[in-house]
């Protein structure tokens, strides 16, 4: 029998409530699978199963908050007789397991944030308030009281409402249960806090000739019908993955003073969320996904983060982060790596400039490429080269 | 369809891309980036649902034309009528 128990989603994590359970006992359950959902201080996070096998035994109820490490469920494997049902539910105050909380997997544990809002429709269980989605995490994140907030003419509070009502002091941040970009700020802080004090960065940055790329993409989108367009964020986030299996010293987990590389590139997608959160969930194996497949997992991907409906395997297993700033955004980026990662890769806009082309000045689009290696594992000169590998890779797009 | 009708397609579509902002008052006239930080991946997610709903084929070229809800309904109107 398999003990399921509460994984730890970060280092700051040390309990979670069971919201709801996807599977019943008597269901057959393949690893991957999603078997309940939890939520923790940085979020609802849909919680994968690792093993194959039926669930037997359900240990936990809906409704209750546990320590990580606590078991929730019972897993019979294949072949296994059924166990006991227990004669009374478990009592309310379990007392934290004996052997430190880890995932059954082993994976090392990055304090990831995470966001932290639970989906809500709009009127939904908060008194006579009609607040929308958005403004509910616009003054959380900015320690507004919504029930000091003048609703609009139609009786809703939107984010014109909460742009009205002005930014109170900063430490007056209402905590309400549930929502809580201001829960996200912290977790933020926490593990930035964490990667600053811990990792000695360093940075190398290059800037990329990207007008290949975007030329073959407008071509690609032209005649592509619209539900199959590429956004330039896959091209670029194949081309690093296939840079990274390069540079093994980018890719993979600092461990108690070991480096351990990865095998796959399981990229770390750097998402904005409205309002002000910043999670980087894990798209998985991007070095042997084909580049509709890298479009398709951020398709699916980022509309999750930001609606709080991540998988616990997504916070877990990256193995590098990509940090795209976007259009209109900065010309380059610093960024500080995610612990226990040791890399982390940022891009800034993809601007006109000035260029010389075979001794010519021209016009061409260019983006510098940054990355942040943790000096214990890399150094600049390779990390370098890795900037060099990418931008022979970027030049030839078709070949994603 | 009138005017209006494709103005409610249009909220609706970005509704269901972002559904954080459900119930949000729209205005017509400034952009979906400045009013509701829509970037790529919500703008593509809003033209593939517009184009779903409408049929209209609508290619990466005439994307500035479809910025704000109002240009959106009258780049509609267009096609929808050509």
């Amino acid at each position: 029998m398999i003990e399921f128990r509460m994984p730890s989603l970060g280092a700051d994590m040390d309990a979670g409530t069971l919201v709801e359970w996807y599977k019943q006992p008597g269901d057959q359950l393949a690893r991957g699978d999603i078997i309940a959902l939890v939520e923790t201080q940085k979020g609802a996070i849909e919680i994968e199963v690792f093993d194959t096998g039926t669930l037997d035994r359900i240990d936990v109820e809906p409704g209750r908050k546990v320590p990580v490490g606590t078991v929730l469920a019972q897993i019979r494997g294949p072949g296994e007789a059924a166990g006991p049902a227990p004669a009374v539910a478990p009592p309310p105050a379990a007392a934290p397991p004996a052997e430190p909380a880890e995932k059954p997997e082993a994976a090392p544990v990055p304090p990831m944030p995470v966001p932290a809002v639970s989906p809500r429709r709009l009127g939904a269980a908060e008194g006579r308030l009609r607040v929308t989605p958005a403004a509910r995490q616009r003054a959380a994140g900015s320690g507004i009281d919504l029930s000091a907030v003048e609703p609009g003419a139609d009786g809703v509070i939107g984010l014109r409402e909460i742009e009205a009502a002005g930014t109170p002091a900063p430490q007056a941040a209402a905590r309400r249960p549930g929502l809580d970009l201001g829960e996200m700020r912290k977790a933020i802080a926490a593990a930035m806090s964490r990667s600053h004090r811990e990792i000695p960065h360093y940075w190398v940055g290059r800037t990329i000739d990207v007008t290949a790329l975007f030329d073959w993409l407008a071509a690609e989108n032209a005649r592509r019908p619209v539900a199959s367009r590429l956004l330039y964020a896959a091209p670029l986030a194949r081309a690093v993955a296939l840079a990274l299996k390069t540079a093994p010293e980018l890719n993979g987990h600092l461990v108690e003073g070991d480096f351990v590389p990865a095998e796959a590139v399981h990229l770390g997608i750097a998402t904005a969320l409205r309002g002000g959160g910043l999670v980087a969930p894990a798209l998985h194996d991007v070095d042997s996904l084909d580049l509709d497949g890298v479009m398709a997992g951020i398709s699916d991907m980022v509309p999750r983060a930001r609606a709080g409906r991540l998988r616990s395997s997504e916070l877990t297993d990256a193995t590098a982060t990509l940090s795209n700033l976007g259009e209109d955004t900065s010309d380059m980026i610093m960024p500080l790596i995610y612990p226990p990662q040791v890399a982390i890769v940022g891009c800034g806009a993809a601007v006109a400039r000035p260029w010389i082309v075979e001794g010519q000045v021209g016009p061409r689009r260019v983006m510098v490429v940054t990355v942040a290696g943790d000096h214990r594992v890399s150094d600049g000169r390779l990390a370098s080269r890795f900037l060099s590998q990418l931008d022979d890779i970027l030049q030839k797009p078709e070949a994603l | 369809m009138t005017d209006e009708q494709l103005m409610d397609l249009v909220t609706g579509t970005l509704f269901s891309v972002a559904p954080d902002l459900e119930g949000e008052t729209v205005d017509p006239d400034q952009t979906f980036r400045a009013q509701f930080e829509i970037d790529s991946m919500d703008f593509l997610n809003l033209v593939i649902g517009l184009s779903r709903k409408t049929g209209i084929e609508i290619p990466e070229k005439d994307y500035p034309k479809l910025q704000t809800p109002r240009a959106a309904v009258a780049y509609l109107r267009e096609k929808g009528t050509a």
